[in-house]
């Protein structure tokens, strides 16, 4: 099952630039995968954190690496979340003209190497499937985008390129502070050596820093952000959509997989170091957010802001933040691709994303009006939406842990930042939608045409997951929380 | 009592939302079909609900878990039916009712009355859950989303740059309340290890009460109520949200939601009792919005911003009984109040839908004559608002006089100085609208609406003159209620009370009448209150002082520090080593697959050798 999940969207990258027609094969592989993953968490047996639908081949028996997929809740919920916006990515991608066949081989690798990354239980491939990822991103931001694309293109290319850099080395490090003889890329294994600390606290403290800042910059965590607005901003909306919903999650996923049970000392140690950072992200980008005069940007920013939430749930260490988080990533995932789908309309129809040149599209475009309005509503964390569920969780996670009942810990100023940037989110989200979608309409916004038929599929899809999630966050959490309760290090 | 009659109140709204906004949205009339059959479902079940007792105190119906973490965080959609809610529910469907019906005629040729339609059940959901939520976390659910559904409904209009404006101010100021508010719930959870209501009950029975910490959270949680009863501070959202349509204003911004925040204060108030100071700052939050908002209201010459200022006066009223320790005595007077504020603010609409949208009050005039169903019903609101000896007002009104004769000599002054302001600004109106001269053209052609409008009107102002006697009436609304007041009732200070009450009635009325009967121009002006005390100029200077002037610095820094010196700044130096990354000049591919390339090989190295 995972194999389709992950080798269907490779396969039809190769058979694509082989010259299969580009984007019916993509369509094609995409519902295959959206629908086996789907597929995949029906028939999962949610009683408990273990692995199922294990499969693998061995490549080096003396290192115990080998291609080895599996999946647990956590795991699944991320495949869900790379089958959806895969269709949708794909679904609302317009005509190309420059190299179709290009394009599309490298939205299918960024999918099945995302995929690929939540599959795998074997360090390497972890590794190697992201790596397969990002090359297509920095290639349809250099030769697709829009806007400052050259530039853009260059600055994710090396900052990822440094981060992943970065991250190799803590897996390295981690790798080997390991005891020699228990040493293994297997994470399935790996996971159970967490069981018995085999790490002392003492070696924890640098890999995890490294891990952390490795991850760190994959996911934009404050300062390591300012890679992904102008990415986003310049990348072809199925890039900015699949970048930001799901391969940015491999960063946060690492950590809840690897470094929280394998080093909970050196979380420990580094947490206010984390809450700082996250604050920043937080607070600091959500004033620069506030100040964008473009959608495109914003929604960068935005985007940027909004991983502070999950940093902070992770921060917790505890099952209710980190299930926040976890739920958050997969609702943030919705979200944001849902928003970067309908910028991608509003671009077809205008040449300029600033606010100043929009106004009353929701009068010349009722549908995509009140579809970003839900989006928004979404991202900004309304009840009703899988994101308001998520953040309750992860406040209340990040709230618990002050030491001894003292009424101020950092975890709780932490919370109390994390709470005013609800109020600050509401600010830029509310400006940005009256500022395009109300007011009247001017000549040229007035001859726009709505949304229609087929197109409105991929949005209305992302919303209705983001709806299900939230009205029953259960449905997501029932999978999330058993492998949770199996990470997350069961401290004092 | 039927638990599934209870569910079926709640859900109703939301299937009527979902179907019109879903299914019905291309046809207005099915879409006003389905809405107003939801809303008189919800009264007839409500209705069902209030007369078949129960019994008591609260009585747990039913849950269905929502989130769920064993012992550490239990969130259940659950409903809560007591005395209480039984009351509010009442009101809420009512009053829902009413204005529903009365929509099909204001809103007849609104180009988008399904939208109009589903948002008003949406609203009706929201409303519902905020009264029956059994937990902080649901009730905090339904807040939000009331927000969202009064966001939508106050940019109905949202072509109109100042209806977007006002929906977009009145989220963003009621999310400014909903921070405290949260912050306030993660406190309580925090120390009583649970969110639900019965269950922090029975939590604080046996708990030690640290003063200082208790009185954080209540005053925090109270920062909810701020926000959605638009009590000083967060006043300024209120008056704006009169963009809106005029029957959502009566709804949503006069009778039920905005009354939400007094409803909260009196569903938690076994917290708010266990802290006197936050019991002191409350009274005299409400007690300074009633007295601010009455006299803003003296100056005002927008007939439905008058009634949304003495909206804020009448909650800070509220307000204050829950910080007298009266929670009954504010839940009297919200129910009074819901009614004859919303038959003020119906009758209003009326006007202005005969007088094609004017709203200005001095070019009106007269309309006793021409809208003589609208003239009566509109008087006894009027009357019963300004404490009318016998109508609904003057009981509620007196009762929480009473109280703060019992608690406080200042507040209670205060309240007898705003109810004699109350009876000055609405004979203002009052006399300017109805009596003398119509001023123009229009206001002669004014007429009465349809039975659809005028129906509304006169159930509701017979509401307004009974609903005092049976709120007193022993257990007709509830045992709890009236137990409440009778309690009240028999302590010291019912004689002056009712004596100041009495007076402020009759000075107010009085000189409110010789200075307007006959005049064309509003014959004084003093500017603080007709600019509201500048406290809309004061914020929009605050705002563009504080946060957007830090949004700015902010995105400098990030432009030219962080991103500038910093990223450019250590690349730039990375790039004269010219180690690493001058592979990169190859291209991002090559360089890229140098840098993983290596990765792999360092990788195997540190395997093979380390």
């Amino acid at each position: 099952m995972l194999n389709l999940i992950v080798l269907v969207p490779i396969v039809a990258a190769l058979l694509v630039l082989l010259g299969a027609p580009a984007r019916k094969t993509a369509f094609g592989a995409a519902v295959i995968q959206a629908v086996v993953a789907l597929l995949c968490a029906l028939t999962y047996d949610k009683s408990g954190p273990q692995f199922q639908f294990l499969q693998w081949s061995v490549i080096a028996a003396e290192w115990d690496l080998k291609y080895f997929l599996a999946a647990d809740g956590l795991s699944l919920v991320m495949l869900v979340l790379t089958g959806l916006v895969t269709l949708a990515a794909v679904w609302v991608t317009p005509t190309i003209e420059k190299r179709p066949n290009l394009f599309y081989a490298c939205v299918l690798f960024i999918s099945g190497g995302a995929a690929g990354a939540f599959a795998s239980q074997d360090l390497f491939f972890f590794y190697a499937f992201h790596e397969l990822a990002l090359i297509p991103t920095f290639l349809l931001i250099g030769i697709w985008g829009t806007g400052e694309r050259h530039a853009a293109a260059w600055k994710i290319t090396i900052y990822l390129a440094l981060g992943s850099f970065v991250l190799l080395i803590g897996l390295i490090d981690l790798y080997l502070a390991i005891p020699e003889t228990l040493r293994t890329f297997d994470m399935l294994k790996l996971q159970d050596l967490a069981r018995q600390h085999v790490i002392p606290a003492a070696a924890q403290t640098r890999p995890y820093i490294f891990l952390l800042i490795g991850f760190g910059t994959l996911i934009s965590l404050f300062p390591f952000h300012s890679w992904a607005p102008g990415a986003y901003a310049s990348a072809p909306t199925p890039a900015a959509m699949l970048h930001a919903g799901v391969l940015k999650k491999f960063g946060l996923y690492g950590l809840i997989r690897v470094a929280l049970p394998l080093l909970p000392e050196g979380a420990q140690h580094w947490s206010n170091l984390l809450l700082v950072l996250l604050v920043g992200n937080i607070l600091y980008i959500g004033l620069v957010t506030i100040a964008q005069r473009r959608l495109d940007l914003m929604l960068g920013y935005s985007s940027v802001m909004h991983m502070g939430y999950i940093f902070l749930g992770i921060a917790a260490l505890n099952v209710i933040g980190v299930s926040g988080a976890a739920l958050l990533m997969f609702a943030h995932g919705l979200s944001i691709a849902a928003l970067f789908a309908m910028t991608g309309m509003l671009r077809q129809r205008s040449d300029s994303l600033a606010f100043a040149d929009l106004g009353g599209v929701g009068k010349a475009m009722p549908f995509l009006g009140a579809a970003f309005g839900c989006a928004a509503f979404a991202s900004i964390g309304l009840p009703g939406f899988a994101n308001f569920a998520s953040e309750t969780l992860v406040f209340f996670g990040a709230f618990k842990p002050a030491v001894n009942d003292a009424l101020v810990g950092n975890f709780r100023i932490a919370t109390v930042c994390g709470l005013w940037g609800v109020v600050i989110s509401a600010v830029y989200m509310l400006r940005a939608y009256k500022a395009i979608f109300m007011g009247e309409p001017s000549k040229a916004v007035a001859t726009w045409t709505d949304v229609v038929g087929a197109a409105r599929v991929p949005v209305l899809l992302l919303i209705a997951a983001l709806m299900i999630a939230g009205f029953a966050p259960k449905t997501v959490l029932a999978f999330v929380k058993p492998s949770v309760e199996a990470l997350v290090p069961k401290t004092k | 009592m039927d638990p599934q009659l209870v569910w079926f109140i709640l859900v109703n709204p939301l299937i009527a939302a979902a179907l019109i906004h879903l299914v019905a949205r291309k046809s207005a009339s099915t879409s006003t079909f389905i809405s107003v059959m939801s809303s008189v479902f919800g009264l007839i079940a409500a209705i069902g609900v209030f007369t078949s007792g129960g019994g008591h105190g609260p009585a747990p119906i039913m849950e269905v878990p929502w989130l769920d973490f064993g012992t550490a965080l239990r969130v259940p959609i659950g409903l809560l039916v007591d005395d209480l809610s039984k009351l509010m529910l009442l009101v809420v469907t009512g009053i829902g009712a009413l204005v529903h019906i009365y929509s099909t005629v204001y809103m007849e040729h609104d180009e988008s009355k399904a939208r109009y339609f589903g948002n008003l059940s949406l609203f009706m959901f929201s409303m519902l859950g905020i009264v029956l939520a059994n937990n902080f976390v649901m009730m905090f659910i339904f807040w939000e989303l009331v927000g969202v559904s009064s966001y939508l409904l106050i940019g109905h209009w949202f072509t109109k740059e100042s209806a977007a404006a006002a929906a977009n101010k009145a989220f963003i100021t009621n999310r400014l309340g909903d921070f405290g508010f949260m912050l306030g719930i993660l406190m309580v959870w925090a120390w009583a290890g649970s969110v639900v209501f019965p269950e922090i009950g029975e939590f604080i029975k046996g708990a030690n009460i640290n003063q200082g910490y208790v009185t954080a959270a209540v005053l925090l949680v109270f920062c909810g109520a701020v926000g959605k009863s638009a009590q000083l501070p967060l006043h300024v959202w209120l008056p704006d949200a009169m963009e809106g349509p005029t029957p959502v204003s009566a709804l949503i911004h006069a009778a039920t939601m905005v009354a939400a925040g007094v409803y909260m204060l009196a569903r938690v108030f076994f917290l708010i009792e266990l802290s006197p100071g936050a019991q002191t700052v409350i009274s005299v939050i409400g007690g300074l919005t009633a007295l601010l908002a009455a006299l803003m209201a003296t100056q005002q010459d927008d007939i439905k911003r008058i009634l949304a200022y003495s909206t804020l006066s009448q909650l800070g009223y509220m307000v204050m009984a829950v910080g007298i320790a009266a929670p009954g005595a504010a839940m009297f007077h919200l129910f009074t109040h819901a009614s004859f504020k919303a038959l003020l603010f119906l009758g209003a609409g009326a006007i202005i839908h005969a007088l094609h949208h004017e709203q200005d009050i001095w070019k009106m005039g007269g309309l006793s004559k021409s809208m003589k169903l609208t003239f009566l019903t509109f008087a006894a609101g009027y009357l019963a608002l300004i404490g009318c000896p016998g109508l609904a007002g003057f009981f509620s009104k007196d009762a929480i006089l009473v109280a703060a004769y019992q608690k406080n000599f200042v507040l209670f002054l205060v309240a007898v100085f705003t109810a004699c302001l109350t009876a000055f600004y609405m004979t203002r109106l009052f006399v300017v609208v109805f009596l003398g001269k119509a001023r123009t053209p229009a206001a002669e052609h004014g007429h009465d609406g349809p039975i659809k409008m005028t129906g509304p009107l006169a159930i509701l102002a017979v509401l307004s003159v009974i609903a005092g006697y049976a709120f007193i009436a022993h257990g007709a609304l509830g045992h709890e209620m009236s137990e409440a007041i009778e309690k009240l009732e028999a302590g010291p200070g019912k004689n002056i009370a009712m004596i100041f009450g009495t007076l402020a009635f009759v000075i107010g009325t009085g000189s409110g009448y010789v200075l307007y009967a006959g005049k064309g121009k509003d014959p004084i002006l003093i500017p603080p209150f007709k600019q509201k005390f500048y406290f809309d100029e004061l914020y929009a200077a605050l705002i563009a002082g504080t946060q957007d002037l830090l949004a700015k610095v902010s995105a400098f820094l990030d432009k030219w520090f962080i991103d500038g010196v910093l990223v450019r700044g250590s690349s730039g130096a990375v790039w004269g080593l010219g180690f690493v990354l001058r592979f990169f000049q190859f291209g991002n591919l090559q360089g890229y697959a140098f840098l993983f390339g290596a990765g792999v090989v360092a990788l195997i190295y540190f395997m093979v050798f380390a």
